[in-house]
């Protein structure tokens, strides 16, 4: 095997193996997106029986946003957790003095944030098809682009806590869990970008996630794929990651400066 | 059996290296080489500048001036290379505690890229006594069954250079004495050079072959242990320690 895959391959092993011997840890994995699942799935049929709307329509509308959005959540709670995990086992100091490159250790967390986020996931969709008869492949291949999208959003926002993370130490652990779900009124994940006040309208299309939901209603409610808006979605989404990086190269490099590596977990 | 460094490079070379962070100077204009197949000890009370030295060896830690030349890798642009034929091991920085013995040892053989590795595996397991050991949780080991595991990886890519921070620190008198005979016949075998900061004097005495004084961040003294008695006529390397540690003079 090239030993740079082989390297990227190692990280994955150790998560491999943390997962095999942690069931606490592989029951969080899908906790919570089914939770919401059942919660939302259960209150859009509510609606839609008190208010004879199509089940279609309110499903379209938080089923899907309910399932998707999650998509943007587990990618980042998978990224930063997988990074914390090494913060809290002391491990840092061993993965950071071995040859693993930055963008190895990178490469392996974000694969290992893929596959959780899609075993997370599994149970919600088949949830959402068996419970409320709704199908999120339903609209087609297309809909890869939606995840996909949502999965890169994810990521970036992870990015921007792990380099904070170099920056303020273990004490900015807390943002791992709360950075993405404060960005959920802007995403308009549940109702269209018009719902927002016009004044806080620009800060949500900067977002790929309000052009993904708006593509995301079109594509589950009239049945059309808004290529504007994905193409939108994917533009915002490249340059949000490219900055993204550029902030986690810079606060990498000033944490190797300030000695921040060594008591990264104080 | 280790690829063999070649006779005329420094495994270590620190040339006018300085570290300062804000208000404090935590490393002061020292220049050092270790030779490939010498043990070199890096002594000094707490605050002194070992740590920081390391954690710059390591490429942990970037100097504010100075060049280090590590293995004929300059840490400075070509750090990965020599990371590659070196390794590390310090009870200060733990292996994930719920993996097994087994599975820390397979994930830092991937990282170095270690061919053969369950063989490797097998023979660090018999050559630190961890055979029975290995299907455990990291966690549930001793301290001094952690300091031999720790040691198992750090020669798990059969390092060029190896850098020990306290390497027999929890570990009772007989399997200490094991370990430090483990070192001397690596070294012997490979031709390794390695960088040891201890406060066991004795340890410092029996397996170094020259010894580094820091205080406050420079290099105070320097010399093989017994030109360090010698010189002041002193009985032990403990005593020297203390005379250095408390002298005003230096």
């Amino acid at each position: 095997m090239n030993p740079a895959l082989r390297r990227v391959w190692g990280l994955i092993y150790r998560h491999v193996a943390l997962y095999r011997r942690s069931w606490p840890r592989l029951v969080e994995i899908a906790y919570w997106p089914t939770l919401n699942m059942l919660i939302w799935g259960f209150t859009s049929l509510y609606i839609a029986q008190a208010h004879s709307a199509p089940r279609a329509v309110i499903a379209g509308g938080l089923i899907g946003g309910v399932l998707l959005w999650e998509i943007t959540l587990r990618g980042q709670m998978g990224l930063t957790l997988s990074f914390l995990e090494e913060i809290w086992s002391r491990n840092l100091g061993h993965l950071f003095v071995s040859p693993l490159r930055p963008g190895e250790m990178l490469a392996a967390l974000l694969t290992v944030s893929a596959v959780r986020t899609t075993l997370g996931l599994l149970p919600a969709t088949i949830i959402a098809y068996l419970l409320y008869r709704y199908n999120i492949f339903a609209p087609g291949p297309v809909m890869l682009l939606f995840f996909l999208n949502l999965l890169v959003m994810g990521w970036w926002v992870a990015l921007g806590i792990i380099s904070l993370l170099f920056r303020y130490g273990a004490g900015a652990e807390a943002l791992a869990w709360t950075l993405a779900f404060g960005i959920t009124p802007l995403a308009c994940v549940y109702y269209p970008l018009a719902a927002l006040p016009v004044w806080l309208q620009p800060f949500a299309q900067i977002l790929p996630a309000a052009h993904i939901f708006e593509g995301m209603r079109a594509a589950l409610l009239h049945h059309v794929t808004d290529w504007r808006e994905l193409a939108l979605a994917f533009g915002l989404n490249a340059a949000w990651t490219l900055g993204a990086i550029a902030l986690f190269a810079a606060e990498f490099r000033r944490a190797r400066v300030r000695g921040a590596l060594i008591a990264i977990g104080e | 059996m280790a690829r063999r460094i070649p006779a005329v490079m420094h495994a270590i070379a620190v040339d006018h290296l300085s570290k300062r962070y804000a208000h404090t100077l935590a490393v002061d204009d020292i220049s050092f080489t270790l030779e490939r197949g010498n043990i070199l000890g890096l002594l000094g009370g707490n605050g002194a500048g070992k740590t920081t030295t390391i954690s710059m060896l390591l490429g942990l830690l970037v100097p504010t001036s100075g060049k280090i030349t590590l293995l004929g890798h300059d840490m400075a642009h070509d750090r990965f290379a020599a990371l590659a034929r070196m390794n590390f091991s310090s009870p200060y920085i733990a292996l994930p505690a719920r993996l097994s013995v087994r599975e820390n040892l397979e994930v830092y053989g991937h990282l170095y890229n270690v061919p053969g590795l369950n063989a490797r595996i097998r023979e660090l397991a018999a050559q630190f006594d961890l055979t029975g050991l290995l299907a455990r949780p990291a966690g549930e080991l001793s301290a001094g069954q952690k300091t031999r595991v720790a040691l198992a990886k750090s020669l798990i890519n059969r390092p060029d250079l190896l850098l020990l921070d306290e390497p027999t620190a929890s570990l009772d008198p007989d399997t200490g004495d094991y370990v430090r005979t483990v070192l001397e016949a690596y070294r012997d075998e490979t031709g390794a050079a390695i960088l040891l900061a201890s406060h066991n004097m004795a340890e410092v005495e029996r397996l170094c072959d020259d010894v580094l004084m820091m205080k406050t961040g420079r290099i105070v003294d320097q010399g093989r242990p017994a030109e360090l008695i010698a010189r002041y006529g002193r009985q032990t390397m403990e005593d020297v320690f203390l005379h250095i540690a408390r002298s005003e003079a230096l």
